[in-house]
């Protein structure tokens, strides 16, 4: 009989022979009793010994990478806490029903009090800490009930944990092993990790004693006592907003309440308010009054762009996608939005990424009236994966671990929603050690007659999706202040975790509910909560008339629903908890709204009403808890006064020389494969398999291209709507190593690079718009804030040039690490997205080889731009000049190319970025399968200085602006037509052979390698 | 069956929480000629006897709570205790069809639909963890094997993408694989390069004999991991560019046949 795998099934186990594993009869375990034990039903699934177990083999290697010798086979059983007043016919139905597989597993059971006998393996048990989400627990608390196994109104809750088995070796004792476990098997910031206890916690987090309004005084400190208050209440106000908030309740003649604080805290925290973007900034005598309104917004506003609907000022910025479909809704709409999650995936990478792109799901479920999620992208920057452990700074992860915990959790969330995960990027260098970035955005879909929300007054603030817990508190906060060696050690139940299919819950919900008309409003819960959200809607309060009122809300705080008993009000008020949504519902349409969402089993909630007062008034069981001015706590936020300055740093041009000490023995077979090696141009393939970018059935241009389907496309296309050809094509770049030395360069190369990324499927520059997403270092010292001015002006220079307008943007400007006295920031990076419509897309093209014989144009000038390149990294040299495109030629290069694709000239066509031509030309041949004969000669540039050798210059160049292009011979003319005015010449052909091969300028060989070799080196790096 | 002869047969694409790929299976039965729509099944489960109106029901591919219990597990168990079960038995008895593609695939394992007989401790099949141990997102070439099921086509090949992370067919014994071999019941493989077994990643997953979907025993229950309805349009297939500058003319993804097939046997 075929086996496929080779340690596939239990097939050759005969049937009379097969252990019988009746999880009907599961006969209670070998268990002893102890008081210490949990008093619940204890449930262990273990596969079946004759089946193999490819999580304890995950769990293996782990502890192997750590450090762990001499391992036997690591099992992995998954636990369950069940409550102890089950009967045990209920739990052995639990059981049958829920909690093992009959041809899998073997399972144990233990009762009450009662706890496995030792046994011949270490056992490691890992548990979330009480009160930390826990998603598996909740579906198996709803099927208990479900199922009638656990009564409906019955008290009790459900826990789950793993238990790993870990034969005794040679190699190591139970303290080594417990050392190993809490770095490779768990995450000691949500769980606990134990080896040799069988103790479990069973029980709900520790009730804070109930209280109402709590004043806080405030008239009588003086400036120290003020910056002690914010410091020791997480505010993470300075003194100048401290000052602010004193003066205001002094005006007031009154003292203002905890809540109000924690509001006003939430409200003016850098990460909701961009008080650096939105502040003064004085560089080189000059003031800059609002750097986002001077540079990246103004752009888009002298653009005025028709088919910009709506801009920087809802959750995502929306632009016109299909006005033909669906005409009597004014056509569709497509809205995007990315996001950066960076401290929470420090702290814990699974669930700060998971919860990061849940976060920018429900920014695209609440722009308008929301909008369908169609695309997820994700782009990470980290450490290097073979950063020796010592230099894993105090209180950090390992950069393997961040990666793989980063991609698990945008995997797990994405892919539960169903959202295709389709582009993006990894990044590494030593500068994300200690800080590593997370970004995530959304594509959403939207009929263009939901793109308008409103607010009446007497509108019922209705609350849906999860419940809340302490999950997050003070995130906004958080998020703006420096991480620490102590970061780690936060408190537990403070770390979001999500929830995907409470999330999917929503999403179902709220579009059936929009389609039915049934709300009027809608925004996510986001940073800081409920108290964000209320608090930005409230202020956007209308007359039926169309007149803007003061706002206004009235909240009662006990009306929310809780995860757990004991949650202070204001805890309530700014929890992060994810998967919530805050909608505005008509007072007649209440009981419909409620009922949408409750068909799709989540739960929605009245907890208050919108009004015209001017007030945001806070009630818990009846008692005002807060009452604040809307006006004072949008608007009153001290706008700073920042200095910025900027001096380049001083390196002499290292300039570009071959390969190898002497030209004449230069190695560039080696240094080509060494840069397709070099991890920030290897593939990703195991990161994109793990994610799926199928889902929908809408791909047209995938993330891998070629006859092996593994090669890195440029962009990706998606279609979708049925009844229209149109796509949309999305591209993004980054250049950390060109910020460093120029950033103002490096902004202009980092747009150049993701137009280059859509127009080379297909995209159509002038309808293509940009996403801006900075991660700075602490912006209040001025040579980061003065490379951030540099940057946005750039911004501003290259949207202006390409006509490709900013529509929405983030910032996270505080990503420093202090050590000691020390204070590391990450180097400067901006993530560009963009997103263009493609007018059809059978016109598409990817960036395989296709046909021996035909021609390979390059496209675009060549310069020597090295500064920052891969090629200076790898040599390990630093300075020179950083690429960045002629503004003034640019744009005629991705008119012209996108036109030549519209008449079907183009073939193939890549983009030249990390690498250069070389590694441009490898990818595309690796791709097609085929080799190619290139000649140096042939290319027309300006001279280069002395330094530069010109085979080396013109392969590893990163000049911006440039294409590799594979046409037929016989339209060649009419391509070269269409391109006129462009630098556009055959540099050589597709070839019969396997080998890619490149001629120097004095016609000698200098790179001859076989495509099987080039495919080795890029594919032959880390693998997770 | 109930359709009448010459209107559409109707089509009921059933979804619960975190089914995700309802939208495209409802697109993809409505391109194959059907006349589809979707329903939650804890809202069909109110309503059973509605059931009777359609020829064809399908399990739509997604993560059904979260399977966070184990792949299709609590949705399955829903459907064994609730109301839903009993009705799907005797929608096949009626002689209609029922799809589960992927989490429908596994859904319809737990369920016990392909094993009418056994009593769910007794089930011999199970759908496991990838021996890759993660989910993988990529294209495979299946090939239809005739048996029991009649709108199959022995020995076509087609494209068509996975994207799972429990998609390894198993069974229980040696003896359980022939019985399904010897009734026909082996109904779609993964297909590799050369002789002998497909290998990865060819099988993605490691299923035994490469079995990529089944049916049961009347041939009119399919469940398979891969997900065909997105192979509908000409632009899917990954290398359709290629096939194009090849002078190919692609009007649609050979998914769709698959589920043409279908849909002409439920209207018969």
């Amino acid at each position: 009989m075929p086996d496929a795998a080779p340690h596939s099934t239990p097939t050759s186990t005969s049937e009379s022979t097969s252990p019988v594993s009746a999880p009907a009869a599961a006969p209670a375990a070998a268990s002893v009793p102890s008081p210490s034990g949990p008093h619940a039903w204890r449930v262990e699934a273990f596969r079946r010994r004759d089946v193999d177990d490819p999580e304890g083999g995950h769990a293996r290697a782990a502890l192997a990478e750590v450090g762990l010798a001499g391992l036997g086979d690591v099992r992995l059983g998954r636990g369950y806490l069940l409550p102890p007043t089950l009967s045990p016919d209920a739990v052995a139905r639990a059981v049958r029903e829920l909690l093992a597989d009959p041809v899998l597993d073997d399972v144990r059971l233990y009762a009450p009090a009662t706890v496995p006998a030792p046994s011949a393996a270490h056992r490691v048990l890992v548990a979330r800490k009480p009160g930390v989400m826990d998603p598996s627990a909740l579906t198996l608390e709803r099927a208990l009930r479900r199922a009638g196994i656990l009564g409906a109104e019955e008290g009790g809750h459900v826990a789950t944990f793993r238990a790993f088995e870990v034969p005794h070796g040679a190699g190591f004792d139970a303290a080594a092993l417990a050392a190993a476990a809490r770095r490779g098997l768990g995450n000691e910031v949500i769980e606990t990790i134990t080896v040799g206890s069988e103790a479990l916690s069973y029980g709900v987090p520790s009730a804070r004693p109930k209280h109402g309004r709590v004043t806080v005084t405030l008239s009588t400190l003086d400036d120290a006592a003020l910056l002690a208050l914010s410091e020791s209440g997480q505010l993470s106000l300075d003194l100048v907003e401290m000052r602010a908030v004193q003066a205001h309740y002094q005006a007031a003649c009154r003292e203002p309440s905890i809540a109000e604080l924690e509001t006003i805290a939430q409200t003016w925290s850098e990460h909701c308010q961009h008080k650096t973007f939105r502040g003064l900034i004085e560089m080189d005598g000059q003031v800059i009054d609002n750097l986002l309104k001077s540079t990246i917004a103004a752009a888009t506003h002298e653009l005025a762009k028709p088919w910009c609907v709506s801009v920087f000022h809802d959750n995502a910025g929306v632009v016109e996608f299909e006005p033909d479909v669906d005409p009597e809704r004014g056509g569709w709409c497509l809205a995007f939005k990315v996001e950066t999650h960076n401290h929470p995936s420090a702290i814990d990478p699974y669930g700060g990424a998971g919860t990061g792109i849940g976060g920018v799901i429900r920014d695209i479920l609440g722009v308008g009236l929301g909008a369908k999620p169609i695309a997820n992208t994700d782009a990470f920057f980290v450490g290097p994966m073979d950063l020796p452990d010592a230099r894993v700074p105090k209180g950090s992860m390992h950069p393997r671990r961040i990666l793989r915990g980063v991609v698990a959790g945008v995997r797990d969330y994405g892919n539960r929603m169903g959202i295709p995960t389709t582009s993006g990027g990894v990044w590494f260098d030593e500068g994300y050690v200690a800080n590593p970035l997370v970004y995530a955005g959304t594509v959403g879909l939207m009929p263009r007659d939901c793109v308008e929300k409103e607010i009446f007054p007497g509108d019922v603030i209705l609350v849906v999706g999860g419940r809340t817990g302490r999950d997050g508190i003070h995130g906004a906060t958080f998020s703006s202040v420096e991480l620490h060696e102590e970061s780690e050690t936060e408190d537990a139940a403070s770390v979001q975790i999500g929830d995907a299919i409470q999330e999917k819950r929503v999403l179902d919900g709220l579009l059936r509910a929009r389609d039915l008309g049934l709300y009027r409003a809608v925004t996510d819960c986001g940073a800081g909560g409920l108290s964000s959200a209320i608090g930005e809607m409230g202020a956007a309060g209308k007359t039926k008339a169309g007149a803007a009122t003061k706002g206004g809300a009235l909240v009662d705080l006990e009306r929310v629903p809780l995860k757990y008993p004991g949650l202070a009000p204001e805890e309530i008020w700014i929890s992060e908890a994810q998967e919530r949504m805050v909608l505005a519902v008509p007072p007649e349409h209440l009981a419909a709204c409620i009922a949408t969402f409750a068909a799709e089993d989540c739960e929605a909630t009245a907890i208050g009403t919108f009004t015209d007062t001017g007030r945001l008034v806070l009630r818990y069981e009846g008692e005002v808890i807060g009452d604040m001015d809307l006006h004072f706590l949008h608007e009153g936020t001290p706008r700073p006064t920042r200095k910025a300055t900027w001096t380049a740093p001083n390196l002499p041009d290292p300039g570009c020389p071959p390969p190898g000490d002497d030209p004449a023995s230069a190695d560039w077979n080696g240094a080509l494969l060494a840069l397709l090696r070099r991890p920030n141009v290897a593939s990703k393939q195991w990161i994109v398999r793990q994610y799926d970018h199928e889902v929908q059935g809408m791909s047209v241009v995938k993330p891998f291209a070629g006859v092996r389907r593994d090669a890195p496309s440029d962009g990706v296309v998606l279609k979708p709507l049925a009844s229209s050809q149109k796509g949309v094509a999305l591209g993004s770049a980054a250049h950390p190593r060109y910020g460093i030395l120029e950033p103002e360069r490096m902004a202009l190369a980092s747009i150049d690079e993701a137009l280059r990324n859509v127009v080379a499927v297909g995209g159509d520059p002038a309808r293509t718009s940009l996403l801006d997403n900075f991660s700075w270092g602490n912006c209040k010292k001025p040579d980061r804030l003065g490379a951030l001015v540099k940057a946005s002006r750039a911004c501003y220079d290259a949207a202006k040039a390409y006509g490709t307008p900013f529509i929405s943007g983030k910032d996270s400007l505080n990503n420093e690490y202090r050590i000691g006295e020390e204070s590391l920031a990450i180097p400067p990076t901006l993530y560009i997205s963009a997103l263009s419509i493609v007018p059809n897309v059978a016109n598409c093209v990817t960036m395989d080889v296709k046909q021996k014989g035909n021609l390979l144009l390059l496209v675009g000038g060549t310069k020597a731009e090295l500064g920052g390149s891969e090629y200076h990294a790898h040599l390990g040299l630093h300075g020179g000049t950083v690429p960045a495109p002629d503004l003034k030629k640019a744009p005629a290069v991705f008119a012209k190319l996108h036109g030549a694709m519209k008449l079907k000239q183009v073939l193939a066509c890549h983009d030249l970025s990390e690498g250069g031509l070389a590694v441009a030309l490898a990818e595309m041949c690796m791709a097609g399968g085929l080799g190619a004969d290139v000649d140096l000669a042939v290319i027309d540039h300006e001279a280069f200085e002395a330094g530069y050798d010109t085979d080396a210059t013109l392969l590893f160049s990163e000049s911006c602006t440039r294409f590799l292009v594979e046409v037929e011979p016989g339209k060649k003319f009419n391509f070269q037509t269409k391109m006129m005015g462009v630098p556009c010449i055959p540099i050589g052909r597709v070839s019969g052979g396997t080998r890619i091969k490149v001629k120097g300028v004095d016609g000698r060989s200098v790179i001859d390698v076989s495509v099987d070799e080039a495919h080795a080196a890029f594919h032959g790096g880390f693998q997770g | 069956m109930s359709s009448a002869i010459g209107t559409k047969v109707k089509a009921l694409v059933l979804r619960t929480a975190g089914t995700n790929c309802e939208d495209e299976s409802v697109r993809a039965l409505q391109r194959a000629g059907a006349d589809a729509e979707m329903a939650r099944t804890d809202a069909a489960a109110r309503d059973v006897e509605r059931l009777g109106a359609y020829g064809i029901l399908v399990f739509a591919g997604g993560f059904s709570y979260g399977d966070d219990l184990g792949s299709g597990r609590v949705w399955g168990s829903e459907l064994r205790a609730g109301g839903l079960g009993d009705a799907l038995r005797r929608h096949v008895d009626r002689g209609g069809v029922i799809l589960g593609v992927c989490n429908g695939f596994q859904v319809l394992v737990e369920s016990g639909l392909f094993e009418p007989d056994a009593a769910p401790e007794e089930r011999s099949i199970a759908l496991y963890a990838n021996a890759s141990n993660h989910y993988e997102c990529r294209w495979v070439t299946l090939r239809e094997h005739g048996g029991n099921c009649a709108w199959l086509q022995d020995g076509l090949e087609w494209p068509c993408p996975v994207a799972h992370g429990e998609g390894r067919f198993v069974v229980k014994t040696a003896a359980a694989l022939e019985r399904l071999r010897a009734n026909g019941q082996l109904a779609l493989t993964y297909v590799g390069q050369g002789a002998g077994g497909a290998g990865y990643p060819a099988n993605p997953n490691g299923a035994v004999a490469d079995i990529a979907g089944i049916t049961d025993p009347t041939g009119r229950v399919f469940g398979l991991m891969p997900h065909p309805e997105r192979n509908i349009d000409p632009w899917n297939h990954p290398e359709w560019t290629r096939l194009q500058a090849a002078g190919q003319r692609r009007e649609a993804g050979e998914g769709l046949s698959f589920w043409r097939r279908m849909v002409e046997f439920a209207s018969k």
